[in-house]
């Protein structure tokens, strides 16, 4: 049984492009998080792009070779699960794989392009599938200190939980999963509107205005409904509401900053780890636990 | 319905006069070498998407819940009634495709479980390659340019793109406040992460799009 257990903790990785670059710290936490957890990932040999939005919203048949290439790779190094800790990286690999389970022409198509033959079933799970499948247990287990002066807003964005015939794990429209695992750090989670509302996505270049408008929206519903702090799954998702908040305050004059952290860098700063070891210290919008804990309080 | 079902719907559609301002004299002509009307481009999306575009029934349900919907300039139910009754200029021509985030909100809540934000990637698909002139520009430059960063690298590189999309919309000022900070913090590699398949990635692209 543990043996099997320990096999099960060993997953593929596929960082995705944003975990090089405007997300490292993702990258950072996630890696030093599930390390104290006991998981241990294997990246991926020689991954690409998964295509993103870019290549699904103007061709189709790119836009699932490019997705299928990491799974193939995934597949001849021998992964049975591999890990996808962008939300839009886990969107694209789980619809392609759909398409080839579902639509013999677009295999065929497929595995022409990539000169290779899908034989095997390789999982993609998203960051919130591991923490469920590592178990909430454990992480109240391996926990050096409760954060109970956050009041933490859940963000799943929109490529978690959609579409919901196939991110079967959670709800779509009212979905429970990050809650459950935020919880498991001592934090509170509050009930609020926008959970599953969309950001802008990959507006931010080019309708930069829209972004900044969505994002605005987000943030003011959790500030709202109480929350301290926001948390989120996907790189793009933190741009838009970490990063963007700088030129919201051109359009809105009355905004005030809103720390939004990485679900790993909650989870990292109820292991014990401090904002600087995560990555914390990277983001637009500063955040440090300490400020939010009350004078005299004696714990943080 | 099935695809078929559709077809013969259309067939019938086609044998009635278009109204007088679609027609060849009237209309001002998009694109002289595509009579857009006279392909059956509700039968394409169709085949492209798996789905009859005859399924929705115009509730509407996916207009009220799209987040863009304020910033376009056709309802998103609307643009596939267009389609369905053959008015694909106008459909094409919209900014709606474009602007579409592609959050599939309205797939989710569809009552007919008709998957709006695949429909709007065929819209997009073919509006490209009809050579239609897309409303959102920028948008359309954003995604060649972090497509030609994948061409080139297999990875996105994020400072390849910023600099290859402010070259072809010319707006040098946007994100000049982002960039230097994502810089100083370690965000914005100076290099690309050059992956060492790139040949294989390259070919990917050739055979897809022909270049």
């Amino acid at each position: 049984m543990n043996l099997l257990k320990e096999v099960f903790m060993k997953y593929g990785y596929f960082p995705g492009c944003s975990q090089t670059g405007s997300a490292k710290e993702y990258d950072i936490s996630l890696r030093k998080v599930i390390e104290k957890l006991g998981v241990s990932f294997d990246e991926i040999e020689d991954w690409s792009c998964c295509g993103a939005t870019s290549a699904h919203v103007t061709n189709h048949k790119l836009s699932t070779a490019l997705a299928m290439r990491n799974i193939m790779l995934a597949e001849q190094q021998g992964m049975e699960n591999i890990i996808a800790p962008c939300a839009a990286c886990y969107n694209r690999l789980i619809m392609s794989q759909f398409e080839i389970a579902n639509h013999s022409g677009i295999r065929k198509e497929t595995e022409e392009l990539l000169s290779a033959s899908f034989q095997k079933d390789v999982k993609v799970f998203n960051v919130l599938e591991l923490f469920l499948n590592i178990g909430i247990d454990k992480i109240i287990e391996n926990r050096k200190r409760e954060l109970n002066d956050l009041k933490v807003a859940c963000y799943y964005g929109c490529l978690l939980v959609r579409p919901s015939g196939l991110t079967k794990f959670d709800d779509a429209e009212q979905p429970e999963s990050m809650e459950k695992i935020a919880e498991a750090t001592g934090a509170k989670t509050i009930d609020w509107n926008y959970k599953v509302e969309c950001c802008g996505a990959a507006h931010s270049i080019a309708r930069r205005d829209i972004v900044v408008d969505l994002s605005k929206k987000i943030l003011d519903d959790a500030k709202y409904h109480g929350a301290n702090v926001m948390i989120v799954a996907c790189p793009m998702c933190h741009t838009n509401l970490d990063m963007r908040q700088r030129v919201m305050k051109r359009t809105y004059p009355e905004h005030e900053d809103f720390p939004v952290l990485y679900i790993t860098e909650l989870i990292g700063l109820a292991l014990g780890m401090d904002e600087k070891e995560l990555g914390i210290d990277l983001h637009f919008i500063d955040f440090n636990y300490k400020d939010l804990v009350p004078e005299n309080s004696g714990v943080g | 319905m099935s695809v078929n079902t559709l077809k013969e719907t259309n067939k019938l559609l086609a044998s009635f006069v278009p109204p007088a301002s679609f027609t060849d004299e009237e209309q001002e002509p998009l694109n002289t070498s595509v009579q857009l009307h006279r392909h059956n481009i509700a039968d394409e999306i169709s085949e492209r998407t798996f789905q009859d575009v005859s399924l929705c029934y115009q509730c509407g349900k996916c207009s009220s819940g799209c987040p863009v919907r304020y910033y376009m300039d056709i309802a998103p139910n609307k643009v596939v009634r267009l389609i369905q009754l053959g008015f694909y200029e106008e459909a094409l021509k919209s900014s709606t495709p474009w602007l579409c985030a592609g959050c599939q909100t309205c797939s989710a809540r569809c009552p007919k479980e008709f998957d709006l934000a695949k429909f709007m990637d065929a819209v997009r698909e073919i509006a490209i390659e009809k050579g239609i002139e897309v409303k959102e520009k920028n948008i359309l430059k954003f995604h060649k340019a972090f497509l030609d960063q994948i061409k080139s690298h297999g990875r996105s590189y994020e400072a390849g793109l910023v600099a290859e999309y402010k070259m072809k919309t010319l707006d040098l000022l946007q994100d000049v406040d982002s960039a230097p900070g994502m810089y100083l913090k370690g965000k914005l590699a100076i290099l690309p992460h050059n992956i060492k398949d790139r040949k294989g990635v390259k070919s990917i692209f050739k055979k897809t799009s022909g270049k």
